[in-house]
């Protein structure tokens, strides 16, 4: 790893793989601050759907947010492999994300990723950065801003 | 001379003194002839000169020194205050202050010469005294008087004594005894290291030779060592003043000695004495200025000493106060804000572990140790609030100088009255509300004052009021902006809600006149019918509204057409930590702000009432909406088994203004200090929730705002 890192050129990024279901998505490792174990989630009513509340993290309130429920996938089902992603994009502004598991991490060189197909249909499309080859598989990049920010589809 | 060093103090008082020139000049120009004014405008004006060259920005010492002559003139009674002359006066300020924001910025004063203002004074000062060649005369005069006395007014600091009366009286009779009443200031040399003990060695020399019946600062100050390098007595003595000062002259380590006469305020006698061979060329006119004050001195002028002397004595005072506190970077007391909420987060989980009781023998001692414990986070919280809090006066006194400028530009004559300057408020809420604050009185005085035409005609009195009141309520502080002018023109805003199809009308004809004003308040809503310069672009209220609830304040307004309208700013007196109401809903915690519950009442199931199928109920006499949070905050709600149902309810009373709301709630946990934490602003929640706080176990708790629910 650290040798790796060392090595680490403009052209690489490094990702964490994660598992929603069957599949599999990174996140750039430049926004992840840090990964926990499932907690309990005090409920924000009122919220939008996709949002299960808030957790203490170390005396910080972070809201946490469902991908599955956010890319329309069946509700979460916590295991002892489930993990929140805490990202954070701008400092003072944290946020959570559910995953079913924690995978690896992947260093991608640039001819390894795709530009995703854009398509206006599929809303997932949006929050895709490219598509990422790595081994056998390919990994769906996610373009964490929009993931975050992006309003309920209705 | 390098004076980098001095710059900050440079720019905080010159601050200070332009918006003491600004506020006088209000005052000034409202009484002409208010002596006590005049003299504190010129010795503003005079200090801002000084300072000024001191520092070696020569355009503002310029500008200055013509303003200063100006208002000697006035002082001396040689012309008139005229709306031209202060229109001009305001111009003058404003070219002062864009030097020093230049200074701010860049550490130079421009290159602005601000002729034209100066020019303006010059004819001013030709027009008002009458006579451009007495002038020339009186110039030279100046100029001869400062040579003959040539007193440096900052050296001598024993003219600025003030007296008691009974130092007074022991002065008058000394003078009838044959004594002479000297001043002296006594200047200590710079490398000095026991000042103190300078002091004592020339007040023993001056007490072989007479009596000192007063000294500046205290004597027991000056032992103390807290005075800076030069200290002022009066000395009543049958010697003269020459050997009295050789003899503290020959005390080590005195650079200087500063002597003279003391003038008893009765009678007119003046004496001072050229002891200050090196002064620097930006000094000089100051001095010559100062002199040919002290020259023409009438009785207006022993005012000026005794105003001067007061305020002297006020600075001298409350130096040792400056120079204890320090300056704090406002990141580093949020720094310590942040330790202290921890700190409560902390102290609220060991009390909640002492609460289980399974601490068995230990338990007395641990509890009290946690009451001690309590006890001193509540205190530490407290001082570093205070730490925050500034007084509103830095805001709101820009405002009377805002009104004037609108009496003309409206052409409305109107006053401004502002009570509770001092209020205090958490800094980061002192640097948001001026905006807000400068848009009501803007308002008041565009929408709110009819025109003194129409007042006449109403019967109203000519001049318009606007009132700026604000004071602490409860852990609130309110600030009111009023007017006595038209209020609010309930059909002008329904016709324009209506046109504007902000409303229908259907909804019109429910809605009560409450309900009509709350509509300003939305986002481009403005009733005027013609766009001035001042207000009407309907931004306005709503982005009031919406900076104040971002402070976690409200706004409400009243009106009552014909007598006028009252906007009340309602704002929190801290904002990170708060006393709350923890309540249960389901199995979930909530924290209601203690500030907005009036009480808690139990009520039987029998006694809900329904009112257009609204549950209310009747607290003595009130009428008030029931609002079930568990289903307004979609909880599940708690299955009884049963027989078993409560036959009562729990009900916290709040209240918004005058409405009041009953929320009800399954369960009280009881009162708690909370740490308020945001939620960030990706959670959108129609703001029924305001934030959240961690609990004694580390379980998060949201805190519902209850304004959003009345």
């Amino acid at each position: 790893m650290s040798e790796k890192e060392a090595n680490v050129v403009l052209t690489e990024k490094q990702y964490i793989v994660v598992k929603l279901g069957t599949e599999q998505y990174g996140i750039d490792i430049q926004n992840v601050d840090n990964i926990v174990r499932m907690q309990r989630i005090t409920r924000v009513p009122k919220a939008q759907a996709y949002f299960k509340g808030v957790i203490n993290l170390r005396g910080e309130i972070i809201p946490v947010m469902s991908l599955r429920t956010k890319f329309g996938l069946e509700p979460d089902e916590y295991t002892g492999k489930t993990r929140i992603i805490i990202i954070k994009m701008e400092p003072q502004a944290s946020i959570g994300i559910i995953v079913d598991e924690v995978k690896e991490v992947v260093t991608l060189e640039e001819d390894e990723i795709d530009k995703p197909t854009y398509n206006n249909n599929d809303e997932k499309a949006a929050y895709l950065s490219g598509i990422g080859k790595h081994g056998d598989g390919l990994i769906s990049l996610l373009n964490m801003s929009a993931v975050i920010t992006e309003k309920e589809q209705l | 001379m390098d004076v980098s060093q001095y710059l900050e103090i440079f720019i905080d008082e010159t601050k200070e003194h332009l918006q003491n020139l600004s506020d006088e000049l209000m005052v000034l120009e409202k009484e002409p002839e208010n002596m006590d004014t005049i003299n504190e405008i010129f010795r503003a004006a005079h200090s801002l000169k000084g300072m000024a060259g001191t520092m070696g920005y020569k355009r503002m010492q310029t500008l200055t020194h013509d303003m200063e002559n100006v208002f000697s003139e006035i002082r001396d009674g040689k012309m008139k205050v005229s709306s031209k002359l202060v229109d001009v006066l305001f111009q003058g300020l404003d070219a002062l202050e864009a030097y020093l924001d230049n200074i701010i910025n860049t550490a130079n004063e421009g290159e602005d010469d601000n002729q034209d203002i100066i020019d303006a004074l010059n004819e001013c000062l030709v027009e008002g005294t009458g006579k451009g060649a007495a002038k020339e005369e009186k110039q030279s005069e100046k100029a001869q008087s400062a040579q003959t006395t040539s007193a440096d007014q900052d050296k001598h600091k024993y003219k600025n004594l003030k007296l008691a009366e009974h130092e007074r009286n022991a002065a008058m009779r000394a003078i009838e005894e044959g004594q002479h009443v000297f001043g002296l200031t006594v200047e200590i040399s710079e490398g000095c290291l026991l000042k103190a003990a300078r002091a004592f060695l020339v007040f023993k020399a001056l007490e072989e030779l007479g009596e000192v019946i007063k000294a500046e600062p205290d004597v027991q100050d000056i032992e103390d060592e807290k005075f800076d390098l030069d200290f002022t007595v009066v000395f009543l003595t049958t010697e003269t003043l020459e050997k009295v000062r050789n003899a503290v002259l020959n005390v080590s380590e005195v650079k200087e000695v500063y002597a003279g006469e003391l003038e008893i305020p009765v009678e007119e006698k003046k004496e001072a004495k050229a002891d200050e061979p090196e002064q620097s060329a930006a000094n000089q006119s100051t001095e010559t200025e100062a002199a040919a004050a002290a020259a023409t001195q009438t009785a207006a002028a022993t005012q000026t000493a005794d105003k001067n002397a007061s305020k002297k004595a006020a600075k001298s005072t409350s130096k040792p106060v400056v120079n204890r506190s320090v300056r704090v970077d406002i990141e580093k007391l949020d720094v310590l804000m942040n330790l202290v909420s921890e700190l409560i987060i902390a102290k609220n989980g060991l009390v909640s572990i002492g609460s289980q009781g399974n601490l068995g023998e230990e338990n007395n001692g641990f509890n009290e140790q946690i009451e001690y414990l309590e006890r001193v986070t509540t205190n530490l919280h407290e001082s570093v609030m205070k730490v925050r809090m500034m007084p509103i006066e830095s805001v709101v006194n820009k405002f009377p100088r805002m009104i004037r400028e609108l009496n003309k530009k409206l052409g409305k004559k109107m006053e401004l009255y502002m009570s509770g300057e001092d209020t205090e408020l958490d800094r980061t809420v002192i640097d948001e509300i001026g905006d807000p604050l400068m848009h009501l009185l803007r308002n008041s005085a565009d929408h709110g004052l009819e025109s003194n035409e129409e007042r006449v005609r109403l019967g109203k009195p000519e001049v318009g009021s606007i009132f700026l009141d604000a004071y602490q309520d409860g852990n609130n502080v309110v600030i009111e902006v009023r007017d006595d002018g038209a209020g609010i023109d309930i059909e002008k805003v329904k016709n324009k809600a209506l046109e504007k199809g902000t409303i229908t009308p259907e909804q019109a004809e429910t809605m009560s006149d409450k309900d009509f004003i709350d509509l300003l308040f939305r986002p481009s809503f403005s009733t005027a019918d013609k766009i001035t310069d001042v207000s009407g672009r309907g931004v306005g209220l709503d982005v009031v509204k919406s900076k104040i609830e971002g402070l976690g304040g409200e706004i409400d307004c009243k009106s009552v057409r014909g007598e006028g309208s009252t906007f009340t700013i309602q704002l929190p007196l801290t904002l990170a930590i708060i006393q709350a109401l923890m309540v249960e809903l389901g199995t979930e915690k909530y924290a209601i702000p203690l500030g907005s519950i009036e009480t808690i009442e139990d009520v039987p199931l029998t006694d809900i009432k329904y009112v257009q199928t609204r549950e209310v109920i009747n607290l003595r006499g009130n009428v008030i909406p029931l609002i079930r949070l568990d289903q307004i905050l979609d909880v599940e709600p708690l299955t009884y088994p049963e027989g078993e149902e409560p036959e009562s309810i729990t009900v916290v009373v709040v209240t918004k203004g005058d409405k009041l709301a009953g929320l009800v709630v399954d369960n009280l946990i009881g009162q708690q200090e909370i740490v308020i934490k945001s939620i960030g602003k990706y959670i959108n929640n129609n703001k029924i929730i305001s934030g959240a706080t961690i609990l004694g176990d580390g379980e998060v708790a949201l805190i519902i705002d209850a304004n959003t629910l009345v």
